[in-house]
């Protein structure tokens, strides 16, 4: 990819916080025009990475380009490009929804009356118009995030930093956030998404970082960082507990796979071979359970979720 | 059998959805208004900090009836004993104590400075394309308008006690400016040690062990030549007795025009040092 087409070049990232390594030598390369994941625990530096990207921290070795400009020699002229929702709403709690957005309206140049106007739009369109009165310390955790958001888009960036933007948020605040997301990147702007949802980032996110103690473990898409893992997998739900070794049998025969049981007594997991089609696998499966006269309940059939890719890796790093 | 229907209080406040096409055009215009100069990015600030007192007036409370109290207090405890009566006291006292209950106050800017950082609103100054140090001009702008207050709050107390200043409205006037000037420039002690201390709590036990001493060892409360001799020439060159000298000069139209220039360097000297380390710990934070 060259370099044009990149928001985010990273090289050998390095952070240190007296003995403890929070970055500890991170690359990366965020194509632009797209919801890049980096997906980790808490505390794997994460927020370290993005606070340096932002030009908030000095990384203490590595380098980095955003959009072609240094982050260290150029910085003043990457804050011009960028723009960063923290992990704590970065907002002036004291000052009223409106007053904090026309603050920033005129930090970016607005002039007074725009200002103003520029605020009351973007009230409008995150759905805040009515509490854009109210003092900040008094909105809740999604309205919050929606004011940072909208904050961080009073000029429109080439490139939004989101660090956990749904953390703590109800499902329903987050699905609007999720929403935010998407629009924003569909008009052109690159964003790069925290989380520690794995479900966050295969919504969102066209590829993934999956950082754990300070370095990138594996990066790809959605789709290859589940395929590394292995196949999917079906999940039966038996009749009859009594019927359950003998249906492991049968299906250890049919998948030549491992087959697990689960903690509850009626249930079994089996895996499926990687690179053949899942439901012909699976169907072939439930029909040698039935030839074989065990009354299935209830099953399922599933790609192996980014769990399990983040458990395998993360465990793997581990020992 | 009845169903209740019940309304969660999130669902009262639940705000309007996100309006998407709305939300498309804002982002579409791509607008891009010329960055904001020096000046005008420090006001914003400036408007930030006048805004706050608008919202959580006990801040001005603070500021306004501590340096009444100071007044009254040491006038009627002390006057007595140290001048031997209230009312020559309270001539010799009020330029002083103006100085101290005003320069002690400034310390709040620093730990203002500190809140910011830990509630993360710095990290969104920060990261915008506008002077680094408008977010402290701006604070310590607003400041100074507090401080102006505080200044004529004082002297319109001391006027109803009996205060008459010599050097008539001029000297006031000239005295309270150098006074501003003064903790304008000092203050960028306190936008430093906000930078590098962890908590409010550090801000505000650093500055007090600063800022007593510093007042209390001067010719605010007494005349030097009371105190012993190796004290004196400690005493009567800190930057606060030589401030106090000034201002104390300014209003009884008897100035020392020394004393206005050392003051004049001194807060030179805070703003060069202490506004390049603010500065630096900004960037490096």
């Amino acid at each position: 990819m060259s370099q044009r087409d990149l928001a985010i070049r990273a090289e050998g990232l390095v952070k240190h916080f007296k003995d403890v390594k929070a970055v500890d030598g991170v690359d990366l390369e965020v194509p632009a025009g797209t919801v890049y994941g980096v997906l980790g625990p808490n505390g794997a530096g994460k927020t370290t990475t993005v606070r340096m990207l932002a030009t908030l921290l000095r990384p203490d070795a590595g380098s980095a380009t955003v959009f072609g400009r240094d982050l260290i020699a150029d910085a003043a002229s990457v804050r011009s490009q960028v723009s960063l929702t923290g992990q704590y709403a970065s907002l002036d709690e004291d000052l009223t929804g409106f007053e904090n957005l026309v603050l920033l309206s005129r930090l970016y140049g607005y002039g007074k009356p725009a200002a103003r106007d520029r605020a009351a739009d973007l009230l409008e369109a995150f759905g805040l118009t009515a509490a854009g009165g109210k003092q900040v310390k008094a909105y809740s955790g999604g309205m919050r995030r929606r004011l940072d958001i909208a904050a961080s888009i009073i000029v429109t960036p080439k490139l939004l930093f989101l660090d956990e933007p749904t953390t703590g948020l109800d499902p329903r605040s987050r699905n609007q956030v999720w929403d935010v997301v998407r629009t924003i990147v569909g008009e052109g702007t690159t964003v790069l998404l925290t989380t520690q949802y794995l479900e966050e980032a295969d919504q969102l996110a066209s590829r993934i970082a999956v950082i754990d103690t300070g370095r990138v473990i594996a990066e790809g898409t959605p789709g290859q960082l589940k395929s590394s893992v292995g196949a999917g997998s079906i999940r039966v739900r038996l009749h009859h507990a009594d019927q359950r070794e003998h249906a492991r049998q049968v299906l250890a025969e049919a998948l030549a796979g491992e087959v697990a049981l689960d903690d509850d007594p009626v249930a079994l997991t089996a895996r499926l071979a990687p690179g053949q089609d899942t439901a012909v696998q699976g169907s072939h499966a439930l029909g040698e359970l039935a030839r074989a006269g065990i009354l299935v309940d209830d099953f399922s059939l599933g790609q192996p979720s980014l769990d399990e890719v983040f458990l395998s890796l993360t465990s793997k790093v581990d020992a | 059998m009845t169903v209740t229907q019940t309304t969660t209080k999130s669902d009262v406040d639940a705000p309007a959805p996100v309006a998407r096409e709305h939300l498309r055009r804002l982002l579409a215009t791509g607008e891009r208004p010329a960055p904001p100069s020096a000046f005008a990015s420090a006001r914003a600030f400036a408007w930030r900090s006048m805004l706050k007192i608008k919202h959580v007036p006990e801040q001005a409370f603070d500021i306004l009836l501590f340096p009444i109290m100071m007044l009254l207090m040491f006038t009627y405890l002390f006057g007595g004993a140290i001048a031997g009566g209230t009312g020559d006291y309270l001539q010799f006292l009020l330029p002083g104590i103006m100085v101290m209950s005003i320069v002690m106050t400034t310390m709040y800017t620093g730990m203002s400075v500190n809140i910011d950082i830990n509630k993360g609103v710095s990290d969104r100054f920060r990261t915008l394309p506008i002077w680094r140090a408008a977010p402290m001009v701006g604070y310590l702008l607003a400041d100074v308008f507090r401080y102006a207050a505080a200044g004529a709050v004082m002297f319109g107390t001391g006027l109803v006690m009996g205060y008459r200043p010599e050097g008539g409205a001029v000297g006031v006037l000239l005295g309270v400016g150098l006074l501003l000037v003064f903790c304008f420039s000092f203050s960028w002690l306190w936008t430093w040690l906000g930078l590098i201390t962890r908590s409010e709590k550090t801000v505000m036990s650093i500055s007090m062990s600063i800022m007593f001493p510093l007042t209390f060892l001067s010719n605010i409360m007494v005349d030097p030549s009371t105190m012993p001799g190796w004290l004196q020439p400690v005493v009567e060159n800190t930057p606060i007795s030589q401030l106090v000298d000034g201002v104390r000069g300014l209003f009884d139209g008897d100035v020392s025009t020394a004393s206005v220039a050392t003051t004049l360097i001194w807060s030179a000297g805070f703003i060069a040092v202490f506004g390049f380390l603010t500065i630096r710990a900004y960037n490096r934070k």
